[in-house]
């Protein structure tokens, strides 16, 4: 119980550093962007408008400690402003139709690539120095060491230029209506598949590497030599002794992995003009559209955060040192 | 200066093992098969950006040439959309983006050192505060929080990139440090300093941080790995200087250009296949101080493993 409640208390604190670094830098930097986003609006607000817009960013001749809580205020009561590039839709507008695409993408990619590079690391660290533990490794850190970007490019051009077999761009064909009708979950499938493939080539390796290091660790430990001199059957040795506790210190690396995938999954989506949140944030800073950029930003963070609790919550589930507060993560 | 005669003793005894241990990792990196190729890999990447005036045939950014040519004996790599060579801005991006890389990873892991080693070793409400910092820069979504930054700040070259990547990009590092310090910090000879009057400054550096070099080395590593990535990142989001020459700044005229619909592999498959093979040295490089900091993935000792591991390595 004491280790939720110091997850959650970071968790509160991390989304109010996240929300302050958006607060502060516009302020920090020079050239004073906050002048340019307003000069933005310019044509396109009456005064009264104008004036608005800056209260609800907490841009005012007050003092900055007041600012700051007019932006809070901003920011609780869903006043995230309206998006330059698609005025005069408002940014939580756009953000809400973006934003799923992503989830569900880096989601559900992620925990392919988990599964896959956990199971495949079990299985080269118990065959360890055999052919596929001398090649797997390798070329899965080449793809890591890869830019996504450059593999998207490459998928793009071989597997849809040349062979026609996927689509070229964007989250789902023009000619299909967005609904829950079995053509239209195809076309999505569809249109997920190289993005998904760029994403996992990715992030797969540090999975995989991770896992059989930290299988050979544990299959070193005299509770598995003890076990297999007592004569445990190999594949329960494998899976219940050794995979199961080497297992652990994956879910603690999950925290520096999701930003990588996240940052990964901004490319990616630039490189196929997926409809999801990286792809409109890169959108948003050539247009500058500055509030969008923030609101971006913003839910990028949270959903970031969010996951690492979620995932924190679960470790606390598998390893009961830690539920009995023991154990420091 | 008046030096204290415990200190003296300590001192020897510390630094022989350091020389040993700095010794044993020159012949690992050269004994790990994977480690001497990424070491060569690597070496000759470094030399061609230190000589790449030398190597590269014409002027990057010279648009002389006829557009889109594909590879030939004049071009090799062929021609940009603006007639450029392809070969030789990927002989100047080798340099743009290998420095980049390189300075930022350094930067970072100086300022995670200064983080972790400071939070460990002294401990109590500076670790909280230090470590609070550092979980923050942890789990905030580096790229994302890079791309905000990058767009209040226009149109910057890639040093400046590498400057902001730097101060974004520590956070790992301190995490590590830190556990690493707080392990070596109750040791006899960090005591032993201590007792004979060293001040805090002079035992972290002189006593903890030698004796973690491999921790170092190999964050050293991930962490030029991650600016390499991020500064191409940047550029190929088009928020760099497009003027500069870089690994990135290619990938993103490639795409502004048509490369995909005019069948210009050729555009495309360089400047990421450099960028992979850079990333794939330094990770081989890697293999080698893993072995070194955790011993047990070098042992080919316990069961199971000895039938297969004779003919595995060497």
């Amino acid at each position: 119980m004491k280790y939720v409640l110091s997850r959650l208390s970071f968790f509160i604190v991390s989304v109010w550093a996240a929300v302050t670094i958006n607060f502060v830098l516009p302020r920090m930097m020079p050239g004073n962007p906050a002048d340019a986003m307003f000069a933005k609006f310019q044509n396109n607000l009456t005064p009264q408008a104008m004036t608005a817009l800056k209260l609800e960013f907490g841009f005012s001749n007050q003092p900055l400690i007041v600012q700051y809580f007019d932006y809070l205020k901003g920011l609780i009561t869903l006043h995230w402003g309206l998006s330059f590039t698609y005025y005069p839709t408002p940014t939580k507008t756009v953000i809400a139709h973006s934003l799923p695409w992503t989830i569900g993408l880096v989601g559900i990619t992620t925990l392919i690539s988990v599964f896959l590079g956990t199971g495949l690391g079990i299985l080269i660290a118990w065959r360890r120095g055999g052919a596929l533990d001398n090649t797997l490794p390798i070329v899965s850190l080449f793809f890591q060491a890869a830019p996504y970007m450059w593999t998207g490019l490459l998928l793009l051009y071989f597997l849809s230029f040349k062979l026609g077999w996927f689509p070229l761009a964007h989250g789902y064909a023009l000619s299909v209506q967005p609904s829950w009708s079995i053509s239209f979950i195809l076309s999505v499938l569809k249109h997920a598949i190289l993005p998904g493939i760029t994403i996992f080539l990715g992030s797969f390796s540090g999975w995989l590497i991770g896992m059989r290091n930290n299988m050979i660790l544990t299959l070193g430990e005299d509770y598995v030599v003890f076990a297999e001199a007592k004569g445990v059957r190999p594949s329960r040795l494998m899976l219940m002794y050794a995979a199961r506790n080497a297992i652990l210190p994956q879910i603690t690396s999950f925290a520096i992995a999701i930003g990588n995938v996240v940052s990964g999954s901004i490319l990616t989506e630039v490189v196929f003009s997926y409809p999801g949140i990286g792809a409109q944030l890169q959108a948003a800073v050539l247009q500058q559209d500055y509030p969008l950029i923030q609101a971006a930003f913003l839910m990028i963070a949270l959903s970031v955060l969010l996951a690492n609790l979620l995932v924190d919550l679960l470790y606390s589930r598998l390893d009961p040192r830690v539920r009995a507060g023991g154990a420091t993560v | 200066m008046m030096t204290h005669p415990l200190e003296d003793i300590h001192a020897n005894e510390v630094n022989l093992p350091i020389r040993r241990k700095r010794f044993r990792f020159f012949r690992l990196l050269c004994s790990d098969r994977r480690s001497l190729v990424g070491l060569c890999l690597f070496s000759l990447f470094l030399l061609v950006a230190v000589l790449a005036p030398v190597i590269a045939p014409y002027n990057p950014l010279s648009t002389n040439f006829a557009m889109n040519l594909p590879p030939s004996y004049a071009h090799w790599f062929g021609t940009t959309a603006t007639g450029q060579d392809i070969f030789s801005q990927f002989i100047y991006g080798t340099r743009t983006t290998l420095t980049v890389g390189m300075g930022a990873g350094l930067l970072a892991t100086l300022i995670g050192l200064a983080f972790g080693v400071t939070a460990g070793y002294i401990g109590g409400w500076v670790d909280t505060v230090l470590n609070f910092v550092t979980n923050i820069f942890l789990v905030l979504p580096s790229l994302a929080l890079l791309i905000v930054i990058e767009s209040m700040v226009h149109n910057t070259t890639p040093w400046i990139n590498g400057l902001i990547i730097g101060f974004t990009g520590w956070a790992w590092g301190a995490r590590v440090f830190r556990a690493q310090t707080m392990s070596l910090r109750n040791r006899e000879f960090v005591t032993a300093a201590r007792l004979s009057g060293a001040s805090t400054l002079r035992v972290m550096a002189a006593e903890i941080i030698p004796n973690m070099t491999s921790v170092i080395a190999s964050n050293i590593i991930f962490a030029c790995l991650g600016a390499i990535l991020a500064e191409s990142g940047l550029a190929f989001l088009g928020l760099e200087s497009v003027n500069s020459v870089s690994w990135g700044t290619m990938l993103y005229w490639a795409q502004a250009g048509g490369a995909l619909l005019n069948g210009a592999w050729y555009w495309i498959v360089p400047p990421g296949l450099g960028i992979a093979l850079v990333g794939l040295s330094l990770v081989l490089m890697n293999f080698s101080i893993d072995q070194l900091t955790n011993p047990r993935l070098r042992k080919q000792g316990g069961k199971r493993r000895e039938q297969s591991t004779a003919r595995s390595r060497n």
